[in-house]
């Protein structure tokens, strides 16, 4: 690890403005960080860590009926908190599916978002052709080893990665917004939205800009009705090879709403729309269920080792639409 | 690669096992290894050094953390147990009184993880079945795979507890609890382990 210093915040305006200085990065729950300044991924200067800013770690109501969620809430006492386990039952499965016990106790949920590919070329030590860790220096992993892993959406030749964060895919799903702040004034990032796919810049992981600080997640509307469905190669504690996050609405026995995000097939929580929007009018448990989550599908492109995930991709899918519809 | 800047340092004063500790290091001084290198509690064991395989398990302010992944600095002011601190008065933890019974271990070097783990699985109540004890110990990896019975010693000790914790329902909970873990009660038998051999194994495999 290179040498920094460290500077513990004690406001969030103390912490912006710590942030001015060039390689300074924030430190939370430094579950990613640290392994991140080892490796060498960053080689931060400063370190300003904002763990005890008290005004961050609440979950409280907002007015339109929604949550937000205070960036430095632990990923337990988030899945744990029981207007979340009630509201949003997909987004307390997908914490609880995510890591560790150990791990969930540091980790928050404003900095789960964050969290990097776990593509073995852009974690490793030594030097490989990896257009995140060296700009324009390729990617090792289109012809490489465990590309059973990689991308079926929206990847290109300069990166086939897939973004691992399993409480992302809810957010996605849930339509949630990410809050930022930062020294120049703060924005709210849809949730959608905020990791970067490759044909806009293979360099990046998402849309923060140097300094910006996630103080916060928000919520919409509760969408009780909703479940996670994570496939994985070992029971419990493994990422995902996919994953779905599922949430419907039902009125006069029929499908009114759909909303269904993928996990670990693209660089983002890959909505799927064209299947969403299939699926409004349909009777729950009619074979047109099917159909519809399958017209999702038409944009996949499966790598040369990794086909099996477009079908393992769109039962899991459907595992989670059915679970939700039961919910 | 040699650097010429000066190495910042950093004075961290911790809670540690009930005394109070100060020592300053270097400001990119992990957690465990200020425990290891600097107090020598070795108690919390560097597996991974990267949180996956969670053998540097202490409490932090009470709850379960992998050591390796909170900067020391982090920690400042805050109370840490490791394993060193569990046991009261020479008297063994419930929780590794239950790792020795269901012979929870082979090469042992996961053990003090798993028992800092199984600690605090148990206060969260996570042990209502085999399987969600399996769930909420995932974080810990036994490279000897002694699952079963780690899973098995939680289970005993979160059913001593609850017995603990209901005087009343004590003389039922005992025997639910010991049948859960050996099959010797089955014929009514209690449980085998001498405390002879308690000792012999816990000198033996906590090195």
């Amino acid at each position: 690890m290179r040498p920094f210093t460290y500077v513990r915040a004690e406001t969030l305006p103390g912490a912006l403005d710590s942030a001015r200085t060039d390689n300074t990065m924030f430190l939370a729950g430094g579950t990613e960080l640290l392994n991140w300044a080892r490796i060498g991924i960053e080689t931060p200067s400063r370190l300003v860590d904002i763990g005890r800013l008290p005004e961050l770690h609440e979950i409280t109501p907002t007015e339109d009926g929604g949550l937000r969620i205070g960036a430095l809430a632990r990923l337990n006492d988030v899945a744990q908190d029981a207007r979340v386990e009630t509201a949003y039952p997909v987004f307390s499965q997908a914490i609880l599916k995510a890591a560790s016990a150990q791990l969930r106790n540091l980790a928050t949920i404003g900095g789960n978002p964050v969290q990097r590919v776990r593509c073995p070329y852009f974690r490793s030590n030594g030097p490989v052709a990896c257009n995140k860790r060296v700009p324009g220096s390729g990617c090792a992993a289109l012809h490489g080893a465990n590309s059973e892993r990689f991308a079926i959406f929206g990847w290109t030749e300069d990166c086939v990665a897939v973004q691992p964060s399993d409480p992302a895919v809810a957010l996605a799903c849930l339509d949630a917004e990410i809050i930022t702040e930062h020294g120049d004034g703060g924005r709210r990032i849809p949730a959608t939205e905020f990791h970067t796919l490759p044909d806009v810049d293979p360099a990046a992981h998402n849309v923060l800009r140097p300094g910006e600080l996630i103080t916060g997640i928000e919520l919409g509307a509760p969408a009780p009705r909703s479940a996670y469905v994570k496939v994985r190669e070992r029971q419990s504690y493994e990422y995902a090879l996919v994953s779905a996050a599922a949430a419907v609405e039902v009125t006069d026995g029929v499908i009114s709403r759909a909303r269904v995000a993928l996990g670990s097939v693209a660089l983002r929580p890959w909505r799927l729309y064209d299947a969403e929007a299939a699926l409004v009018g349909l009777t729950p448990g009619s074979p047109e269920v099917r159909d519809a989550v399958t017209s999702g599908f038409s944009a996949a492109r499966p790598l040369s080792s990794n086909a099996y995930k477009i079908p393992l991709a769109r039962n899991t899918a459907l595992r989670a639409l059915e679970l939700a519809l039961e919910a | 690669m040699p650097d010429e800047s000066p190495t910042p340092e950093i004075t961290v004063t911790l809670q540690v096992n009930g005394a109070q500790s100060q020592v300053t290091c270097d400001v990119r001084t992990t957690l465990l290894d200020l425990l290891r290198e600097r107090l020598r509690l070795t108690g919390a064991k560097k597996g991974c050094n990267r949180g996956e395989c969670g053998a540097c398990t202490v409490h932090l302010d009470g709850r379960r953390v992998n050591a390796c992944l909170v900067l020391a600095a982090s920690a400042d002011g805050r109370e840490v147990t490791t394993v060193e601190g569990l046991a009261t008065d020479g008297e063994l933890h419930p929780v590794q009184r239950a790792f020795i019974e269901a012979d929870a271990f082979q090469c042992g070097f996961c053990t003090p993880g798993q028992i800092m783990s199984a600690v605090c699985c148990i206060r969260e109540g996570h042990t209502g079945s085999n399987e969600e004890i399996r769930e909420w110990m995932s974080g810990n990896i036994c490279r000897c795979s002694a699952y079963p019975q780690i899973a098995a010693a939680v289970e005993a000790a979160a059913a001593a507890t609850a017995s603990d914790a209901a005087p009343v329902s004590a003389s039922d909970e005992a025997p639910a609890g010991a049948s859960g873990r050996t099959p010797a009660s089955t014929d009514g038998r209690p449980p085998a382990p001498t405390p002879a051999t308690v000792t012999a194994s816990a000198t033996g495999k906590r090195r």
